[in-house]
């Protein structure tokens, strides 16, 4: 016994306290600091990021949803538009907007004596730069729509040119009338006294979201309203089209097809097509739509057909992914108790997924509403969407464009004041895809149950 | 000795190039629980599913050989499985209830058979299988609240009722009991009992305990054999088979 004391017994690993970190636990715990370090500063430049992309939209787009409107009481001269007096529409109609120009002109001008404001201007012709060209268009519609209104002097609220515009909403300076030789600082001049007698107004753009495309020169009065509803008859096909289809194929491919080389091969070529770049689908809806099946080109229908080619994919992948997640107790439980498959599938599998393919077929909607590449080459870019459909054939079949179309056309002209009303658009759009994805939101939330 | 409900011969199953089952020659009597032991993947589920033709599902799964329920080949070509499954009812290893009302899980099956010509007559029904299945006291009052609500003993009795309200001749079970706690599977295993006296039960279990407590008959199948089939009591305490006997001291398995 004595003995063993004396041996020279190895040091027994000394006992680690749990209150001190070792070294190897010490590194683990740095790393883990490390990675989430990198976790939040990445979400800190992606809010940086969508702050700024959504500051500036704002910041440049809110601009369009505001116009400049003279206030003047137009004179409506009978002498000058209805020579034959007998008030008769189609005597009427024969006056053009030249006929309308002076009356406005001396309109303006008449105020402005009224007013004795103190300006060189001294003639009604002068007035021409404040005022849009598209006023005489503006007049000339009412006198048409109501011809009683001859001879009378109505109150008019007529569009303010486009660089009188500007220059009440900081986009035309005084500095650069040097090289603008559509305004002078006489007219701002003049711009400046008007708007303090309350003649000039900036008011709401109500034109701007329902108003029709206008041409170059007219920026002033350009909206998005007919491309709203080109976009609007293409989002109905694509709707109608890809949602049966999609949901169809999808049901037969998860649930029925079997399993082959075949279906592998359609399953790899679906996901394949969901990454094709959509103006390939722009040049296939060229050839197949209007060069071999002759329908109309620019027309929704045919938009709405290339997208509808665009959306299927999204619409299949997402509703195979949420037909996969329905547990499959539930299929046997529904074969068990004697259901055909078909009834397994309709009765149980579907309303559960329900959600998963509302929200794919909402999210590929979205996408192809933002769509603008297949656009282009059938036509609907390059389209000025000046004229409502007058029904819903013509709705699906009449030239138009789109809402995204409709920005690229804006954000290409040479006008400056298109550049806001290109920004302005954009916020338009944003507006109707955040509106969608809400409805996927409160679509799943609704049709959501647990199993 | 009660007549044969299903007689089963030379049946064979190959999942892919697996041969599942090998051979299987059984007779299942009517108005007995017959149980299925053996151990995990010896092929008494697969054996199980081919008497409801379930395995159909299934693509790779290919049957071979002869089953006939009351003398009729349920693998003949005439036979729409379907029809097949509202005779031969199944329950699963996890209760798996619709996510639907308690009612309308009862009474889906006779819905799409169309055993009911009215809302009354419907009625009735659920409420037979809901007393069949040992729910009704529990689930009278909250008919049309959600069935996965329940407990998962009370979800079983309730995949039981769905089961027995197409009125079927053979209720399959396949480790009924497995999610459940002892005392729910005490009450799965009286009702079970209490099947006995209208259907042929047969259960697949993976507790010898649970085969001797509800079975009179017993077959043992071991790597895709039917090893022995005889009598429960004759199994458990002397069985022919050296294998069996290795199983139910549980050397093997």
């Amino acid at each position: 016994m004595t003995d063993a004391t004396t041996l020279d017994v190895p040091e027994a690993p000394r006992k680690r306290s749990l209150t001190t970190v070792d070294s190897r636990t010490q590194k683990r715990n740095s790393a883990e600091k490390r990675f989430r370090a990198y976790g939040i500063s990445a979400i800190l430049i992606g809010i940086f990021f969508l702050v700024v992309l959504l500051g500036s939209i704002l910041f440049n787009g809110v601009g369009a949803f505001q116009q400049t409107f003279i206030n003047v009481p137009v004179y409506l001269d009978p002498a000058k538009l209805d020579k034959n007096g007998e008030r008769n529409v189609e005597d009427i109609k024969k006056v053009s907007t030249f006929g309308y120009t002076p009356l406005i002109q001396n309109a303006v001008f008449d105020r402005v004596t009224e007013l004795g404001i103190d300006t060189p201007l001294d003639s009604a012709k002068d007035m021409k730069a404040l005022i849009s060209a598209s006023a005489a268009a503006q007049v000339r519609d009412v006198v048409i729509a109501d011809p009683d209104l001859i001879g009378e002097t109505v109150e008019f609220r007529i569009l303010a040119a486009s660089r009188v515009d500007g220059y009440l909403k900081d986009r035309v300076f005084r500095e650069d009338l040097a090289r603008d030789k559509n305004i002078d600082a006489v007219h701002l001049d003049l711009t400046d006294a008007l708007r303090e007698a309350g003649v000039i107004t900036k008011t709401f753009n109500t034109d701007f979201i329902f108003g029709a495309d206008a041409s170059e020169s007219r920026a002033e009065q350009a909206g998005l309203g007919v491309s709203m509803l080109g976009s609007f008859f293409m989002m109905l096909v694509v709707l109608i089209l890809s949602l049966p289809i999609g949901v169809a194929a999808s049901i037969y491919l998860e649930e029925f097809a079997p399993q082959n080389r075949f279906t592998d091969l359609i399953e790899v070529n679906i996901s394949n097509l969901a990454a094709v770049p959509s103006i390939v689908f722009g040049i296939l809806g060229l050839a197949v739509f209007i060069q071999f099946a002759h329908l109309p080109q620019s027309a929704p229908l045919v938009g709405g057909l290339v997208l509808t080619l665009m959306t299927l994919p999204t619409i299949i992948i997402s509703t195979r992914a949420s037909l996969k997640a329905v547990p499959p107790s539930i299929r046997d439980a529904a074969l068990g108790v004697g259901a055909s498959k078909m009834q397994s599938v309709f009765h149980h599998v579907l309303p559960l997924a329900m959600p998963g393919i509302l929200t794919g077929t909402i999210i590929g909607l979205a996408q192809a509403l933002g769509e603008t590449a297949p656009l282009l080459l059938i036509g609907m870019v390059g389209y000025i969407a000046t004229n409502y459909p007058d029904g819903l054939a013509s709705g699906f079949l009449d030239p138009n464009s789109a809402m995204p179309a409709q920005i690229y056309e804006w954000a290409k002209r040479a006008d400056p004041a298109y550049y806001e009303r290109a920004w302005g658009g954009i916020i338009i759009l944003l507006v109707f895809l955040l509106t969608m994805n809400i409805i996927a939101i409160i679509l799943r939330r609704r049709f959501e149950r647990r199993w | 000795m009660t007549e044969v409900k299903i007689a089963a011969r030379g049946v064979q199953v190959y999942y892919g190039d697996t041969h599942a089952i090998k051979d299987v020659d059984v007779d299942i009597e009517d108005k007995t629980v017959t149980a299925f032991i053996g151990p995990s993947g010896c092929g008494k589920s697969t054996f199980l599913r081919c008497l409801n033709r379930m395995n159909d599902t299934i693509d790779v799964a290919r049957v071979t050989g002869d089953i006939r329920i009351d003398g009729e080949d349920i693998y003949d070509k005439r036979v729409d499985p379907v029809q097949l499954r509202a005779k031969v009812g199944m329950v699963f290893q996890k209760p798996n209830p619709f996510p639907k009302s308690i009612y309308d899980n009862v009474a889906y099956g006779p819905k799409i058979h169309g055993m009911a010509r009215n809302k009354g007559e419907l009625d009735e029904i659920v409420e037979r299988a809901l007393r069949r299945g040992a729910l009704w006291d529990e689930a009278k009052d909250r008919l049309n609240e959600p069935g996965t609500g329940l407990s998962g003993g009370q979800q079983q009795r309730l995949c039981i009722a769905r089961a027995v309200a197409t009125e079927p001749e053979v209720l399959l079970m396949d480790e009924p009991c497995s999610a459940l706690d002892p005392i729910a599977t005490a009450q799965v295993e009286e009702l079970i009992d209490e099947l006995r006296q209208d259907y042929s039960v047969v259960i697949v279990t993976h507790s010898m305990q649970q085969a001797a407590r509800v079975s009179q008959k017993t077959a043992f199948f071991h790597l895709g054999n039917l090893v022995e089939y005889d009598e429960t009591g004759k199994i458990f305490t002397n069985p022919e088979d050296s294998r069996t006997e290795s199983y139910i001291t549980g050397r093997i398995g």
